[in-house]
């Protein structure tokens, strides 16, 4: 609260302001009580957590391990890990889920190899007026929504569209649509989350490196890999956290613009009615492969970084 | 590959089709539940919670019921058969307008109540002879739905392409189908019938008499089939408007569709036919809930949604064939409407193998093995796809 400058509200602020003396009393209470201080700040984001995140996920987990009445379809609770087991024994569900893992990695690495020139560009090179065109021209497609995104991209590859149109009389002709064309829809999805991470990490090097990198006789390209890409690497991990995930759990860019290809989510969307044990199993998957990627990038060091 | 012996066969093939199309299925007893059905009408109870495919519930016809009835209705539109069952299993839904694939699940589920077909005039004879005392509403003799319209699976073709129509199915099977890379399928367990249907006629050895009776072997028959087939798709469906964009955006030319998908993609060269092996199709009627608390409310419904007006209502909206043909006669739209969708055309319809849910017992009524259920069609069809 500041010291006010306006006329007369002494009084009214009198009413709806407790007084000098109750807030001080509250936070006499707050400073002596470390404990309830801890738990009123952390009440409201813990309950959402647990009560809303956790426990629905653990709800879903959970009927990873129970049975399906073949007869009826009805889920009823049990104990198997015969749901766990399919997810290695059935070739169908291992290959999916490698495949979804090889398109997540490959969805990363593509960001990275588009967001490090860029992002160098932007923030070394760009006119100011350049460089908020770019941002602009990269936060913009978070402004459309996601289904429309994808719709957008099946009109690009589609046999009439726009790619075949463009480039058809220079003999460029659309794939149709097949796993390398959902890799592209995710890449464009999720580019975003890579390249403001990389911009901004590059943008807050430190002038005097390049200058001293120059000086040591490095041209463009030694000072990018021995300077600038060790120091903005816990920035591509921040970025491929976002990029790795979010590959990891969709499904309707296959669907829409993958042609035959199965990924994880599309076992998960097509059993959540049919068999919702395997959809639960499977959808351990993904959880599974994003630890093991955190606990790489921790190896790594650049979590503590970030 | 194997279209040599197309041309000999076919009359043949569609002949043993209509037979044992027509033999009833009144010998095979199932293990149902024991649920109780009503005796008469009661007083209305002032609403009705229905699951519906999109376009079978509609203000045009609810608001007149509503007015005679008092029973407000409440709708949620379901997406797939599976979401079918799995709602009506919430308990909190008092009718379905189910698919035969979803009826004969919550049949032996107990989800559904058997029904005094006496209590509901409209169910009457003018009723399509095709649609009555099939194996997906009635079972064990007693009558468990009330038919709503059918639809066949066809294949649909862009005849710039094609040049004509393909006389079979063999285009979106056999690895060398010229159109491979531009084959649709349709993205769900149930697609496996169509594989088995194809089977039926060129491989006559695997003695499939059902495509919904299907042993271990004949699964694993059509599996190789759908996996075959799956090196050819371009995109599998289950959503129409992606149906209809990949034909008429020229990455899909030959695939499986229906009658009213072909006339939304309103494009000239875009056709259906229904080639020599026959196919499958959908039969729809209403089942009401066994735990329902407003059951007079559901007869009223069933009864004012079988006359023919509005049930043709529901027809038209919807793009298939009534279930009610007494509607067809009550004007030239109607009798257009009727004959685009071969309604009174049983001689067409007997070549369609309505959707059933496969189950453990041998819907063709062998005894000596057992079938393959609709779980195991489940997991069978997420290996096609790899």
């Amino acid at each position: 609260m500041s010291e006010t400058t306006t006329a007369d509200p002494v009084d009214e602020r009198a009413q709806s302001v407790p007084s000098p003396l109750q807030s001080k009393r509250v936070s006499t209470f707050l400073y002596q009580r470390e404990r309830f201080r801890l738990g009123a700040l952390l009440a409201l984001p813990m309950t959402w957590l647990i009560g809303v995140y956790i426990v629905s996920l653990f709800l879903l987990l959970i009927t990873a391990f129970w049975v399906v009445n073949p007869f009826t379809s009805r889920v009823s609770p049990g104990f198997t890990l015969e749901n766990f087991v399919s997810l290695v024994t059935v070739p169908a569900y291992l290959s999916t889920s490698l495949r979804t893992l090889g398109m997540a990695l490959a969805v990363t690495a593509l960001s990275i190899i588009f967001a490090v020139p860029l992002g160098i560009y932007m923030a070394k090179l760009a006119s100011p007026m350049m460089r908020n065109l770019l941002v602009v021209a990269i936060t913009l497609p978070l402004w459309a929504g996601y289904l429309v995104k994808i719709l957008a991209m099946r009109l690009v590859f589609t046999e009439n569209g726009f790619i075949n149109w463009a480039l058809g009389p220079l003999g460029v002709s659309s794939p149709g649509f097949n796993i390398w064309v959902a890799i592209i829809t995710l890449t464009y999805l999720w580019f975003p989350y890579m390249a403001l991470p990389v911009f901004t990490a590059i943008r807050q090097l430190p002038v005097n490196l390049f200058d001293a990198s120059a000086d040591l006789g490095a041209s463009g390209f030694p000072t990018i890999f021995r300077v600038v890409l060790p120091l903005i690497v816990p920035a591509i991990i921040a970025g491929s956290v976002f990029t790795f995930s979010l590959s990891l759990g969709d499904y309707l860019a296959a669907r829409f613009t993958g042609g035959a290809t199965q990924m994880i989510g599309s076992v998960i969307a097509a059993n959540i009615n049919l068999n919702p044990p395997v959809a639960a199993a499977f959808s351990m998957v993904p959880i599974a492969f994003v630890v093991m990627y955190l606990m790489v990038a921790r190896r790594t060091g650049s979590l503590e970084r970030m | 590959m194997k279209t040599k012996q197309v041309g000999v066969v076919s009359l043949l093939a569609v002949s043993t089709l209509i037979l044992s199309a027509c033999s009833g299925t009144s010998e095979l007893t199932l293990d149902v539940p024991d649920v109780p059905m009503i005796e008469n009408v009661g007083e209305f109870e002032g609403e009705l919670n229905i699951v519906n495919w999109a376009g079978f519930v509609e203000p045009a016809w609810t608001d007149q019921f509503t007015t005679d009835t008092g029973c407000v209705v409440n709708s949620r539109a379901a997406g797939t058969s599976d979401e079918m069952v799995t709602l009506m299993r919430s308990g909190e839904y008092d009718i379905v307008s189910a698919s035969g694939d979803a009826a004969l699940r919550l049949i032996v589920g107990g989800d559904v109540q058997p029904l005094n077909v006496e209590l509901i005039p409209n169910f009457g004879d003018d009723i399509a002879e095709g649609m009555k005392g099939q194996l997906y509403d009635t079972v064990n003799g007693m009558p468990y739905g009330v038919p709503i319209g059918r639809g066949a699976n066809l294949l649909q073709y862009n005849e710039d392409v094609t040049g004509g129509a393909p006389e079979s199915w063999d285009v979106v099977w056999e690895s060398d189908s010229p159109y491979a890379g531009k084959v649709t399928a349709y993205d769900a367990p149930i697609y496996i019938a169509d594989a088995a249907v194809y089977l039926m006629y060129h491989e006559p050895d695997l003695g499939i008499e059902n495509p919904y009776a299907l042993d271990e072997t004949q699964l694993a028959a059509a599996v190789e089939l759908l996996k075959q087939q799956n090196g050819i798709i371009g995109e599998y469906w289950s959503d129409a408007v992606a149906q209809i964009t990949s034909f008429v955006g020229g990455n899909t030319v030959v695939g499986t569709s229906w009658e009213v998908l072909r006339k939304f993609a309103d494009t000239p060269s875009i056709k259906t036919t229904l080639p020599v092996e026959g196919s499958t199709g959908w039969y729809d009627a209403w089942l009401v809930s066994s735990s329902t608390p407003n059951v007079n409310c559901a007869y009223a419904w069933m009864d004012y949604t079988s006359q023919p007006s509005v049930n043709g209502a529901i027809a038209m909206n919807f793009g298939m064939a009534p279930a009610n043909t007494a509607f067809c006669a009550s004007s030239e739209e109607a009798q257009a409407h009727c004959d685009e969708y071969a309604a009174e055309d049983e001689e067409f319809f007997d070549r369609i193998w309505a959707w059933t849910t496969p189950i453990e017992q041998c819907l063709d009524g062998r005894t000596d093995v057992s079938c393959t259920s609709f779980q195991d069609w489940t997991n069978a069809w997420l290996t096609v796809k790899g």
